[in-house]
């Protein structure tokens, strides 16, 4: 006989998984967490290598010769933007023009769900400005983009000025088989928004924009500069964009190459790269690149302008100029030419980047952790969820105490049955908050500041902590609605829905977005495989609170200021969990980041089904 | 006096030497299978080799060139309208005067093969046939990405080893070649010419079995790499060869030794029935003028004697124009058969038996009033 189907064989194996349930899923714990720290050790890590044969091996000469004069136009165009107030639109444009581009204006408007504390923004009015450059021979069928943002304050005005200059540059050279736009945009996030729902024809966010007036052709690659001075000491790249999307690992290798061999320094998360990686300060230092880069994945949001190109399929990352306390300068011409040897490169593009990976992690600039490695971290996690779950059904399937054998076998194949309808309710329920969670804080927010003396961003915030605390009070009002329950077996079985429920959601998320589904794992699993309505509550209540998905927020949020070395204290850190929520909120409804609406709908209901389980009578 | 005799000895040898190839034409075979813009090399390869061709002799009407992408017009190219092969740009091999015969998506295997076969379908013009007769000496230079027993065409097709050993055996039966000089530059070469199995057939490739030919040198202001480095060297002992040169084949296997290769260049002789030593570099890279010396002189003014016609050819009937063009044999032919119908017996007797059926049926007084 088989080995399932044989009865001595399967109680065998089953008496081995119930007893050896517990350390197994202990050890599958401690084992995943360790395979995400060794992720960064460098043996364990490949170094980066150009995959895309187009962009091989060849080097071109970089003859990109006016850095001072972009510097210049940068202040003329700071002087502009200070005199108008906002956006310099006539004398961009006709500086474009001067510059030989065809130039084209998109004006959009947007107002907020609730106004943004953050930037101080509510109804957004603005314009972008793009200019073409035609490739001299080529049909217009391809285009690559570098953008600027038009910040209001002081900053980036250089940006925009090296990209004047090289747009002049650009148009002087017969080798582009690529059609470039130079894009400023305005109200960085929101603007380039507006700009890619224009150029794509699709309207996913509700902004209102005019329609753009020239097209160049389907994007390749699209490169956004941020440099707010006129010398800088190294080069940081971003790539995590919206929803945790990276760029293709080509693109960092391309900028990486070309640091290298212009002799710029150049960093990823601000963080430069060292050579010890066997003392315990090079794995730190390592460690820590690649936490920041797990939480600013994990956040969902956009960390540059180019976040949002991603969406579209299009390869993008920022190149952001950082000025700080170093001997070696690098000047603008220095930064224009790497720019230059950059686009040449994309320009050498048959096909979109597709050769290098899509899914990795960098613990340097130089080296990665590509899908296949980083994966089998989450693997172990979700393998408790699976043995808890198959534990589970293996109780259920079995009687505890059998009198007598037909009342015995009966029993649980009719509690099953009307267990699986008993388990409908909580479900019902804790989705319901969740829709609660996730409508009522922007819809209420009127009443809430009628009422409350606070503005309409607090009301917001504050009225989803409220929901989601009221939520905690759920079990005991619950089971007024139930009939029927409250057996010993009515428990598991919501569990065991619960953990196979938790298991796809976090699978699901870990394989779009692996940091968020990691993080999440972290916390919700041993909550999900440890709760049962036999421990003592007050402790084990205190251990749900502590791992529920806002704590783990508030920990993220402490750990990420600790990375970014600006330690926070408690109260301020208090108001940066507040702003956090309120930027998540924000970014759901303008740009489509799809992280609140996975806690509020999905993730917190999953984790109330298990404080349901909790306070099982 | 025994220095004139010794002289004139020496002349007669070198004069038989001369004579001793065997050939009487020459053709070149030039491929070049890679496309896109980083592929530059294969390209300016072939564009060199067909150069040196050229200017040894062998005239574009015995030059079949197959280029699989077009450099000179690439959109990327910062030089529109030239090729280079050497960095600075010291030479440019596209000139004024190259000759595509098969050009961008022309170049598939099967049209490769097609004109080493000769059996190309008959609207192919003169300048995409290798007219080659048995007394031919024929190279064929190819060029490109290649591996272990293949050469890729175009990013989507290849050729193996076995089948162009096979189209040289077609070529041999059809008496299409007096001797082939065989020569390729790509990664793993030398397992190209494992299969030959024809006699007469010369062959040398950039590298060895397992090992990759490497590129030359990029150049910093196109952007690529200009050449590769077996036919670099190639290219550069071409360049000190004249038509008169005695240079033989021996020299041609020193071309590019492993310290400027890094590859290993090998070469296969076995099929070859003459000896490399006295085979000269002009006998397949450049075209040769057959010169007879003849000691007795020529009479071109005096009046020939009419030979006399022994027989009368028997007189035919003198054919009007039209019956002389192929038009006549269509006009005169038989009409064509139609289709088989039934006989017109057999349908009226059907309609009667139907009518009577009918009438039958429904009354025979009705059969009255037709009647």
């Amino acid at each position: 006989m088989g080995l399932l189907s044989d009865p001595n064989r399967r109680k065998a194996l089953t008496s081995l998984l119930t007893r050896l349930n517990t350390p197994i899923c202990v050890v599958c714990y401690l084992a995943g967490i360790a395979w995400f720290m060794g992720l960064a050790f460098e043996p364990f890590t490949l170094r980066t290598y150009m995959s895309e044969n187009a962009m091989g091996s060849t080097m071109v000469e970089e003859r990109f010769p006016a850095g001072e004069r972009a510097l210049a136009t940068a202040r003329e165009f700071a002087a502009h933007k200070r005199k108008v107030g906002g956006m310099p639109v006539e004398w961009l444009v006709k500086t474009m023009q001067a510059r030989g581009l065809e130039v084209f204006t998109q004006s959009f408007t947007r107002t907020l769900p609730f106004p943004d504390e953050n930037k101080e923004r509510y109804m957004v009015r603005g314009t972008n400005i793009y200019g073409i450059l035609r490739a001299p021979r080529a049909p217009r069928t391809e285009a690559l983009v570098l953008s600027a943002p038009c910040s209001p304050d002081n900053s980036n005005n250089q940006a925009v000025g090296l990209l004047l200059g090289l747009a002049q540059y650009f148009r002087s050279q017969i080798y582009w088989a690529k059609d470039i736009i130079f894009l400023v945009n305005e109200h960085d996030l929101i603007g380039m928004q507006a700009w890619l729902e224009g150029y794509h024809h699709t309207n996913i966010t509700g902004m209102d924009y005019t329609p753009l007036q020239g097209r160049a052709g389907s994007i390749q690659a699209a490169l956004s500069l941020e440099l707010s001075s006129d010398v800088i000491t190294s080069l940081d790249l971003v790539l995590e964009g919206l929803n945790g999307q990276l760029p293709n690992l080509d693109l960092a290798n391309l900028f990486h190459a070309f640091c290298q061999k212009i002799g710029v320094l150049c960093t990823i998360q601000g963080k430069l790269q060292r050579g010890d990686w066997d003392t315990a300060e090079g794995y730190t230092h390592a460690v820590q690149t690649m936490m920041l880069m797990v939480l600013k994945q994990a956040s969902g949001r956009p960390w540059g302008d180019h976040g949002l190109f991603l969406r579209y399929h299009i390869e993008a990352a920022s190149v952001r100029g950082i000025n700080s306390f170093r001997q070696y300068k690098t000047d603008a011409t220095t930064i224009g030419r790497l720019l230059e040897g950059m686009f040449r490169k994309l320009n050498n593009l048959l096909e979109r980047l597709h050769q290098s990976y899509f899914f990795y992690l960098m613990p340097s600039l130089t080296h990665f952790v590509s899908i296949g490695y980083y994966m089998p971290a989450f693997g172990l996690l979700a393998t408790i969820l699976l043995l808890r779950a198959l534990d589970l059904w293996v109780q259920l399937g079995t009687p505890a105490q059998v009198t007598e054998d037909g009342a015995g076998e009966v029993e649980p194949v009719s509690i099953n049955n009307q267990g699986v309808l008993s388990v409908l309710t909580p479900v019902v329920i804790s989705h319901l908050t969740g829709v609660a969670l996730y409508t009522l804080p922007v819809l209420s927010q009127e009443t809430a500041v009628e009422h409350f003396p606070v503005s309409e961003t607090e009301a917001v915030v504050l009225t989803a902590i409220a929901i989601y605390t009221a939520g905690l009070a759920l079990p005991h009002n619950t089971h007024r609605f139930i009939s029927g329950e409250g057996t010993e077996q009515g428990w598991r079985v919501l569990k065991l829905v619960a953990l196979l429920y938790l298991a796809v959601l976090l699978g699901c998320t870990a394989l779009i977005n692996f940091s968020l589904g990691f993080i999440l794992a972290i916390t919700l699993v041993p909550a999900a495989a440890c709760v049962t309505p036999h421990m003592p509550k007050a402790l084990t209540a205190l251990a749900m609170v502590l791992l529920s998905p806002g704590c783990t927020l508030l920990y993220c949020v402490f750990i990420f200021q600790e990375l970014q070395e600006a330690p926070v204290t408690l109260p301020e850190g208090w108001m940066l969990f507040l702003s956090v929520i309120s930027q998540g909120i924000l970014d759901h409804s303008l740009y489509g980041s799809l992280v609140y609406p996975l806690l509020a709908l999905l993730i917190y209901p999953c984790w109330l089904l298990l404080w349901n389980i909790l306070f099982w009578k | 006096s025994y220095l004139f005799i010794y002289l004139f000895y020496y002349i007669t040898t070198k004069a038989t030497q001369f004579f001793n190839s065997g050939h009487t034409n020459n053709w070149a075979v030039l491929v070049c299978t890679s496309r896109f813009w980083f592929n530059y090399r294969h390209v300016a390869n072939v564009l060199s080799v067909y150069r040196s061709v050229k200017r040894l002799g062998i005239p574009d009407s015995h030059i079949v060139l197959m280029l699989a992408d077009d450099m000179a017009c690439n959109h990327r190219n910062p030089k529109p309208a030239t090729v280079f092969s050497h960095k600075n740009m010291e030479l440019n091999v596209y000139g004024d005067d190259v000759e595509v015969d098969y050009r961008g998506y022309e170049v598939t295997v099967e049209n490769f093969l097609r004109v080493l076969t000769g059996r190309l379908p008959p609207s192919t013009p003169r300048s995409k046939r290798l007219l080659s007769d048995d007394r031919s000496n024929i190279l064929i230079y190819l060029t490109g990405h290649g591996g272990n027993g293949f050469l890729k065409f175009q990013d989507s097709e290849e050729i193996s080893n076995v089948e162009l050993a096979d189209a040289f055996e077609q070529m041999w039966q059809k008496r299409r070649y007096n001797e082939l000089l065989f020569i390729i530059d790509t990664c793993q070469g030398a397992s190209m010419y494992e299969r030959f199995y024809s006699p007469n057939i010369m062959a040398l490739a950039s590298s060895q079995v397992g090992e990759d030919s490497l590129s030359h040198q990029p150049d910093l202001a196109i952007g690529v790499h200009l050449m590769d480095r077996y036919t670099f060297y190639l290219l550069e002992f071409l360049e000190d060869i004249h038509p008169a040169s005695q240079a033989n084949m021996n020299d041609l296997f020193k071309v590019c030794p492993k310290s400027q290769c890094v590859s290993t260049p090998g070469h296969r002789t076995d099929l070859f029935l003459r000896d490399p030593r006295s085979v000269l570099i002009t006998d397949f890279f450049g075209s040769v003028r057959k010169v007879e010396i003849t000691r007795e002189a020529v009479n071109l003014t005096s009046a020939a004697e009419q030979p006399v016609e022994a027989t009368k050819e028997p007189k035919s009937e003198p054919l009007s124009y039209v019956d002389q063009l192929p038009v006549a044999e269509i006009i005169h032919q038989k009409p064509k058969q139609k289709d088989w119908h039934p006989p017109d017996g057999f349908i009226l007797g059907l309609w009667t038996l139907i009518l009577l059926v009918f009438f039958k049926t429904y009354g025979i007084k009705h059969l009255k009033h037709i009647f």
